[in-house]
């Protein structure tokens, strides 16, 4: 076997880019850190793609099969002979594939903040704290043990809080933070426990030998169905809370509610964190134990395909009403995980297995990848230009930003699904598997898929057309209302190269993602699959996404009151959309009226009275008894003479009773 | 040549222990103080010295012991004389009212 060594350094180079920026980035390295963390970042790059090219082309296909490598292993910690914590590299099609994805966004990420960043007072930190989240994020796909990647999981956790609160001295920033931190914490519970019950039972924490024992007739998995709990096998019990876990990270319904508000970090960080790659990490997570998902009859999966067709859906009514440009890609994200969850989700229910929804869901998460890096860094350009984030406040920007208005409609109608843009592709692969599976779930994603197009649309054209022509001046809510104004004139051009040159490249991808042969790289088995025709089957989707770009263009192609007409004809609909179906009012009522009443008032009390009081109480005891017999302490030497000859002689008097 | 009787010497030596105790405490002066712990111990070596000679008399460990003490007051002497030259420096008086600050 070839030496796999060097690719230990895709994730180190990162984390020493992070180590050298955090200690050396502020005082020292200040204008040399975006360089630098960009740098360590290319070579992860290319060697990623490297790796990539080597694994899929070269040396992967053994037998005609794309098997899983470990290229490196090494012990951390060991409980028993059988069971340790390896830090180990695992290499299969959807490790692979993920590398690629992340490496490439973050070096996309690096040099557009190159411009976008520039001049800021923490340049350095926010380098630095790139190249940690790059970092875990590559340790956490690249993990072969399942304890590995949930440290990996919980450091792609903190580096994403470190990202969000980034302008700490803005309150909603560091309230954004902290509730990401919690509701996904609070997921990531569940995943523990989830991987406790899992390894308890497999009696290991590697990935491959836990797949392979929990997926076929092993004296393991008979032990791991007949326990129950609450009358759910502990297999059922395991596999569910780990699927909670990724569903924390991947924003899905009803732990979504860190996401729209995790916009307030830097839209870079939004396009990297929030949209391409960390979000993720719950449809990896669930993609890798996959074979044990599908084992029991695929009941876990129930789950996974309603939560993923439930949180697509709410997701693009939602994305309809919102007018933060930044909001409406977050939850046009959360829809999309929903349908890549979906996806997964889509196991034969009737008739013989199907592992399309596998490949699909990879498929289109790495379309998605592109496309929503590229809204993400459009978004970022015209935040930077305009210093807004409201749509009401921009519009007929196509001639000021020609460009990023070209790179904006690529990404729009790859989201859309028109073809030959990448995401048709994936969707149809999405759409197709869930016609096998579930009508209704197929009507639901199809449904979607035309809101989709209408709320991407509606903000082409909210931002692009619209007014005649308009420089948005005002100072509202954006980055760039934190940082200096960088270039507040209208005199100079669109952006600056660094800004442009990862547009362009993302918009590459995003034409061209789709004609990547998916199905023959990346299946749930690593036997390559015939490609399958799409044919007319693509009908319906493409002709309701059409239907959904041109009410959208009726709507606001132009300054009119048609919009607002329809909201009040929709009413109460409205208003529940507008207002997020109220979700964070519910989270609210929760925490605040019940949590805090029942729960923590009567601790507090407890530990007011209670804990306090004993406490208290032997204070009290010792300051009486001090107060006491302070008085001994009289300051007179032939006193404690007195005393000294009395205690002689009271210990005289002892003894002699004592001993005679 | 007729001995002392022990009973004489104990009572000499008791009255010289308590006399000393009286001094010590009734005493304010320091250097009062001081002698009436001379006092006691030297009623202590009195008795060891008529111990040892009437008890043992072939040996001399009580006298030996004596001689300790001896040794030993002459210490105690040159340190508490230490200490009321420094009381002195401090409060003017060698009175021991007068360095009353140690208490609570």
């Amino acid at each position: 076997m070839p030496n796999h060594a060097y690719i230990a350094l895709i994730p180190l180079l990162p984390l020493a880019a992070f180590v050298v920026l955090g200690l050396f980035g502020r005082k020292y390295l200040r204008g040399l850190s975006g360089g630098i963390g960009t740098f360590a970042v290319l070579i992860s790059t290319g060697l990623s793609l490297w790796v990539a090219y080597r694994y899929f082309f070269v040396e992967g296909a053994v037998t005609g099969a794309y098997n899983p490598v470990i290229a490196l292993k090494a012990t951390w910690l060991s409980f028993s002979p059988g069971l340790s914590i390896d830090m180990s590299i695992i290499l299969d099609p959807i490790s692979v594939m993920m590398i690629v994805v992340v490496s490439f966004v973050s070096l996309m990420v690096h040099i557009f903040s190159l411009g976008y960043m520039k001049g800021e007072a923490r340049y350095g930190t926010y380098y630095a704290f790139l190249g940690l989240f790059t970092f875990s994020m590559l340790g956490l796909v690249l993990s072969g043990n399942i304890f590995e990647i949930y440290i990996f999981w919980e450091l792609v956790g903190c580096s994403s809080y470190l990202l969000i609160g980034y302008y700490f001295d803005r309150p909603s920033a560091v309230a954004a933070a902290k509730k990401a931190f919690i509701v996904t914490r609070l997921a990531d519970l569940g995943f523990l426990v989830g991987i406790l019950i899992l390894s308890f039972h497999a009696e290991t924490l590697d990935f491959g030998t836990l797949i392979q024992r929990l997926s076929g007739p092993t004296p393991q998995m008979v032990g791991i169905t007949t326990a129950s709990f609450l009358g759910i096998s502990a297999l059922s019990w395991g596999l569910f809370l780990v699927f909670v876990g990724g569903a924390g990270k991947s924003a899905l319904f009803p732990l979504h509610i860190w996401l729209p508000d995790a916009m307030e970090g830097p839209t870079p960080v939004s396009a990297l964190i929030h949209a391409a790659t960390m979000v993720v990490a719950g449809v990896y997570l669930v993609a890798r134990l996959y074979p044990v998902y599908m084992f029991p009859g695929g009941a876990v999966l129930h789950v996974v395909l309603y939560a993923g067709a439930l949180s697509a859906l709410l997701a693009a009514i939602i994305a309809c009403t919102q007018t933060d440009i930044k909001r409406v890609l977050a939850y046009s994200t959360m829809s999309q995980i929903g349908y890549m969850m979906l996806a997964l989700g889509t196991l034969h229910y009737k008739g013989e297995a199907t592992t399309l929804g596998f490949t699909a869901s990879m498929f289109h998460l790495f379309t998605h990848a592109f496309f929503k890096a590229l809204l993400f860094l459009c978004a970022g350009v015209i935040i930077h230009r305009v210093h807004s984030n409201e749509m009401r406040d921009v519009g007929g920007l196509r001639k000021l930003l020609p460009l990023t208005h070209i790179c904006f409609l690529i990404a729009c109608l790859a989201i859309a699904g028109i073809p030959p843009f990448s995401g048709f592709f994936s969707k149809e692969d999405i759409l197709l598997s869930a016609w096998h599976a579930d009508k209704l779930v197929y009507g639901v994603a199809l449904f979607t898929s035309g809101l989709t197009a209408f709320y991407m649309f509606r903000l082409y054209f909210s931002i692009f057309w619209r007014k005649p022509m308009l420089v948005g001046g005002g100072v509202h809510s954006g980055d760039a209302g934190a940082g200096p104004l960088r270039d507040g004139g209208d005199a100079h051009g669109e952006a600056p190269f660094t800004m442009k040159l990862p547009l362009v490249i993302l918009a590459l991808g995003a034409l061209l993602a789709g004609f990547v042969p998916f199905s023959r790289l990346v299946t749930y088995d690593g036997t390559p699959q015939p490609d399958h025709s799409i044919g007319f089957f693509a009908g319906a989707p493409v002709a309701l996404a059409l239907i959904g770009i041109f009410i959208a263009r009726y709507l606001y192609f132009k300054e009119s009151d048609r919009p607002g007409r329809v909201a009040a004809g929709l009413g109460d609909l409205y208003k529940t959309a507008y207002h997020k179906f109220y979700i964070d009012e519910v989270y609210l009522f929760v925490t605040k009226k019940i949590i805090f009443n029942l729960i923590g008032r009567p601790a507090a009390w407890i530990d007011r009275n209670i804990v306090d009081g004993l406490m208290n109480l032997l204070a009290t005891v010792t300051a009486r008894i001090s107060a006491a017999i302070k008085g001994l302490q009289s300051g007179r030497v032939q006193d404690y003479a007195l005393y000294f000859f009395a205690g002689i002689a009271g210990l005289t008097v002892l003894f002699i009773y004592l001993y005679t | 040549m007729s001995q002392v009787p022990l009973n004489h010497i104990l009572v000499v030596s008791t009255a010289l222990f308590f006399i000393g105790m009286y001094g010590l405490f009734t005493r304010r002066n320091m250097i009062t103080m001081l002698m009436s712990v001379e006092l006691i111990l030297n009623s202590v070596n009195i008795n060891f010295v008529a111990f040892n000679k009437y008890l043992y008399p072939d040996k001399l460990e009580g006298v030996f012991f004596t001689l300790f003490i001896i040794a030993i007051a002459a210490a105690e002497a040159a340190v508490a004389i230490a200490i009321i030259i420094n009381l002195y420096r401090n409060f003017h008086s060698i009175d021991v009212e007068d360095a009353g600050e140690m208490k609570f």
